[in-house]
């Protein structure tokens, strides 16, 4: 059974960006454009891997990371935080606040695909 | 008429009543229980000023000048009423520094110059010696009066002798009476408790006498005021006398001399300052005293008028009508009340004024010269105090007989009222250093010496010599031609003035000089230590409480210092004093010890009170031993305290200066932290908006380059992605530069008349393209006139552009609709743009015009705009001076307005 994805992001051309990179990947991609959304989307199905944008409407991206880790059924649930922000103190707060992992935008797509067909094979 | 014997016997009878009266109130005083303790009392004794001049001499003037003669009484009047804090100052002054008269006064504060005390002094003789022949005149005159009536013309037909011996017995009688009051102490400071109680009584008197006669004329003679009035104004000559002709430039002079004379005149000084028993006193008498002079004024016309009207042949004297006209009408019981009336002012005036100026004559003409020249003499002399007594005695004696002698030479020459104006002059040439002193400390002895004697000269020249000129001891031309027949120096018209009467003439002159070389000279001058310490102590007594730290020197025996006071103030009263200041430190007095400097004032200032301000220094300077402490060391002092002082508004002023920089500091801190904070932020997000974009680019280009076998119309939609994406960048990035362009005040702008209708339609123009994509309705309403506005062209076109393609970006597409109005007001023009998308939330509306703030839709799949756009609208907007805003209803769409200034508003 393919490894499901979670892309929450709300700038559609990265969106379609990543959608398609995960798919080619052959993943199975859902979106939520926002952090409510994004939770929605979790408790509807938990997927393995979250690549979720910080700057998102509603509820951000760090919100969201801190909810996801307050429930202990989504332990397993691998998060890695993408960001246009590039300062320390944003990729701290991150991790700090149980991502495993974080990416800067602009990202290499390579390295990001690579990245997560490593983390989902060895997970499953 | 009435006899001869009888007059006699009622007038000594009257100054027996004042005999007894001084003496009751000097008993009263030593058994502690003052009867001038009192504000009132205090106030009727400076009714003194009141005299025979004021008693007989203004119903003359009244009746030759109408009200000519109220001057007289304006000047006190409103020196009391306005001038009260300079009285203060001078009473504070005098009891801290045991002044005894304005001699001592003057003297003392231009560095206790023996010079001055002199020179002043000798003016105060001159000046006076006429005014009290004037009283012995008006006592003699009065006598003669009543003894020959009707018989009296203006020149009597008496023989000389017998009005000469009146007023020598006068005389001799006032003199006897100031001796016996008047010295009673060698501490001349002590209250003349006596005198002053009896010129009180005296005040009194002649009120009452003088209100008698008038109530008498105006209503015994005539029906009241208004009938008096009215037949006065049948003869020409009084109707002239009821206008206000007489209120020219003299008038002015005169109150402004009244002014002078009321604390200048030794008599007013002595009752004013040195007789004040209380400061708060001074308070009473603002009132009571103008109250006085009214009441004591109210019938001067009314007497006036009635002897006119009673008198029209001019037979009788003006001067003599309060008398004459009891007299006329068969009442010779008040003609009597009024002569003692009369008799009153006289006595009240001279025994003040001979008290004053033997102390004067004593402590500054002829201690000085005892001191200076027979030195050693005075030394072996164990008690000078009797010696001081018997010079003041003299003094008065001496005074009384030059009145007496100026009385038979001169004083038939002029009217009463003359001579006493002639006297005030003479004693306003005080007033320059005497009330400037008290506030200028620059003021110098040098510069008073040259003031008071440029103004005495002049004095002397236009005033003093006419009147002999005037009773043939000098020859007539020289009021005429002038001296040797040279014009310009006419006594009367000195250098060509005239039209003003010889007084004002004369006061003109000498105050002119007067003040100039007062101020011009103590402006040159470098005043001496002793100058600077006693100006700086005068000018600034009430900052001192009272006491000061003037004197010290080196070292000196208590016993020595009792051994001096003894020799001038007595036995009894020198351990009276000791034992007071034992008492008042709180301590019993080691007379082996050396003095401290304290004791050494204490010493100086009851020596003083003996001898003058001057004297006192000579005496207690010769009797220190060694070096002594300087009067340079003590100005030293008072220098460095007042250097502290300064020192410590400084420090004040920098410790406040401090407080302020270092809230300053504090604020810039806090702004500075926060512009980091703030550049931070915006580095931050322009980081977040520059990398939004170019993670599109980046991703899509891999993904183009990594997957070649991509089909044609994803290939095509990916690389449409990336072309938007750079566009937005490029946008993005030039909107960064704009803003940081128009917030740091770099932007170019180029003002010029803009019509805003061509700005618009270039807008409209660029974007009508993507209007008509999006199925976007756009409707424009120009007015058909509409005047220029002042502005950048450019940045209005961008301005438009912003807010038309913000419009567009948030209208639904198919159904949108823009609408673009303009309306023109008072000095701006509003432009509004209204659009039917969503809407802005009100919490939102002032938030957007900040930069990077968005409404994040989220659902259009548009790009929303960088956050800028508006921010930049707003910086375009504000630096032309207008205004910029947004009207919302969610739902209903939003109208951005925004107001530019008319070219000509």
């Amino acid at each position: 059974m393919a490894k499901s994805i979670l892309v929450v992001e709300d700038e559609p051309n990265i969106v379609l960006s990543l959608q398609f990179l995960m798919k080619q990947a052959g993943f199975e991609v859902r979106v939520a454009r926002d952090g409510e959304e994004a939770l929605r989307e979790v408790e509807d199905k938990a997927p393995d891997l979250i690549l979720l944008d910080v700057m998102i409407p509603k509820r951000d991206g760090y919100d969201v990371c801190q909810t996801i880790r307050a429930n202990p059924d989504w332990r397993e649930i691998y998060i890695i935080m993408l960001t246009a922000k590039g300062r320390d103190v944003d990729r701290d707060k991150g991790l700090s606040l149980g991502a495993n992992d974080y990416v800067t935008k602009p990202f290499s797509t390579r390295d990001l695909t690579e990245k997560v067909k490593h983390i989902l094979s060895g997970a499953g | 008429m009435i006899a001869g014997w009888f007059l006699v016997a009622t007038s000594l009878a009257y100054l027996s009543l004042l005999f007894a009266i001084a003496y009751w109130a000097d008993r009263r005083a030593d058994a502690g229980r003052s009867v001038i303790a009192n504000p009132y009392i205090y106030a009727l004794s400076i009714g003194v000023y009141a005299t025979a001049w004021t008693f007989y001499g203004s119903v003359g003037r009244a009746a030759s000048t109408g009200l000519g003669f109220l001057p007289v009484y304006i000047g006190p009047t409103l020196m009391f009423v306005l001038g009260w804090i300079v009285l203060l100052k001078m009473i504070r002054i005098s009891k801290v520094h045991r002044i005894t008269t304005i001699a001592d006064f003057i003297s003392s504060r231009y560095g206790k110059s023996h010079l001055l005390g002199g020179l002043v002094t000798i003016m105060a003789v001159i000046g006076m010696v006429p005014y009290i022949a004037l009283q012995l005149k008006a006592v003699s005159t009065s006598f003669n009066v009543l003894l020959h009536y009707p018989h009296v013309t203006a020149e009597g037909p008496s023989g000389f002798a017998v009005i000469g011996d009146t007023a020598l017995w006068v005389a001799i009688l006032m003199a006897a009476f100031a001796i016996l009051f008047g010295t009673r102490h060698i501490d001349a400071t002590e209250h003349h408790e006596g005198m002053v109680a009896a010129i009180a009584f005296e005040s009194v008197v002649k009120l009452i006498a003088f209100l008698s006669v008038g109530l008498f004329v105006t209503y015994g003679m005539f029906d009241g005021f208004g009938d008096l009035f009215s037949r006065a104004a049948e003869v020409p000559e009084m109707r002239e006398l009821m206008t206000t002709a007489a209120l020219d430039a003299d008038w002015l002079a005169l109150t402004f001399l009244s002014m002078t004379a009321i604390i200048c005149l030794t008599r007013q000084f002595q009752v004013i300052v040195v007789e004040n028993v209380h400061e708060r006193h001074l308070i009473k008498a603002m009132w009571l005293l103008p109250l006085y002079l009214l009441l004591i004024n109210i019938f001067v016309l009314p007497i006036a008028f009635g002897g006119l009207l009673r008198f029209p042949d001019g037979s009788v004297d003006a001067d003599t009508f309060v008398l004459a006209l009891p007299m006329a009408e068969q009442y010779p019981g008040l003609a009597l009340f009024a002569f003692i009336g009369g008799l009153s002012a006289a006595t009240g005036m001279v025994i003040v004024a001979t008290v004053a100026i033997s102390t004067m004559i004593c402590n500054d003409l002829v201690m000085p010269g005892l001191l200076r020249f027979a030195w050693l003499h005075l030394s072996e002399r164990r008690d000078l105090s009797g010696l001081l007594l018997n010079i003041r005695r003299g003094a008065i004696g001496l005074i009384l007989l030059l009145g007496y002698l100026y009385f038979l030479l001169i004083g038939e020459a002029y009217a009463l009222v003359a001579i006493g104006l002639v006297s005030f002059a003479a004693a306003a040439q005080w007033a320059p250093a005497l009330i400037i002193g008290m506030y200028w400390k620059t003021a110098s002895r040098r510069g008073a010496l040259a003031g008071i004697s440029a103004g005495f000269l002049i004095w002397t020249y236009t005033l003093l010599l006419p009147s002999f000129a005037r009773s043939g001891y000098l020859p007539e031309g020289f009021i005429e031609f002038g001296p040797f027949g040279i014009e310009l120096l006419k006594p009367y018209a000195l250098f060509g003035l005239e039209g003003l009467n010889s007084i004002s003439h004369s006061l003109f002159w000498s105050l002119l000089a007067n003040v100039g070389l007062y101020v011009g000279v103590s402006l040159l001058d470098r005043q001496s230590t002793i100058e600077r310490l006693q100006a700086t102590l005068f000018v600034d007594v009430f900052r001192q409480g009272g006491a000061d730290t003037a004197t010290m020197y080196g070292t000196v025996s208590a016993t020595d210092l009792r051994d001096v006071a003894e020799r001038f103030l007595g036995r009894e009263h020198t351990e009276e004093a000791f034992a007071e200041y034992a008492r008042l430190r709180g301590r019993a007095l080691d007379l082996n010890a050396n003095a401290d400097g304290d004791l050494v004032q204490f010493v100086e200032r009851r020596l003083a009170g003996a001898i003058g301000a001057a004297s006192a220094r000579v005496m207690i300077g010769s009797t220190v031993k060694g070096e002594g402490v300087s009067v340079d060391a003590i100005m030293q002092i008072l220098d460095e305290t007042s250097q502290v002082l300064k020192y410590s508004r400084q420090l004040e002023q920098k410790s406040w200066e401090l407080e302020l920089a270092t809230s300053e500091l504090k604020a810039a801190n806090k702004r500075l932290t926060e512009l980091d904070h703030l550049k931070d932020d915006f580095l931050s997000t322009v980081t977040h908006e520059l990398r939004t974009p170019l993670t599109s680019i980046r991703s899509f280009s891999e993904i183009l380059h990594d997957t070649p076998d991509l089909d044609v119309a994803e290939r095509q939609h990916f690389l449409s992605i990336v072309i938007r994406e750079s566009e937005r960048l490029t946008r993005l990035i030039n909107q960064v530069l704009d803003l940081t362009k128009i917030e740091t005040g770099r932007m170019d702008w180029q003002m010029s008349d803009v019509d805003v209708r061509d700005v618009i339609n270039h807008a409209v123009t660029a974007l009508k393209q993507l209007f008509d994509e999006k199925g976007i309705g756009l409707e424009v309403n120009l007015p058909a006139d509409l005047p220029p506005v002042r502005g950048d062209r450019d940045q209005l076109i961008q301005l438009a552009i912003n807010l038309l393609s913000n419009a567009e970006k948030f209208c639904p597409e198919g159904k949108g609709r823009v609408v673009v109005d303009l309306a023109p007001g008072n000095r701006f023009l509003t432009v509004s743009i209204a659009d039917n998308g969503p809407g802005i939330p009100e919490d939102q509306q002032q938030l957007i015009f900040e930069k990077f703030h968005q409404v994040r839709g989220g659902n259009t799949g548009n790009p929303m705009g960088s956050g800028l756009g508006l921010a930049i609208c707003r910086g375009i907007v504000e630096h032309l001076g207008g205004r910029i805003w947004v009207r919302s209803r969610p739902g209903h769409g939003a109208t951005f307005y925004f107001t530019v200034p008319f070219a000509h508003s």
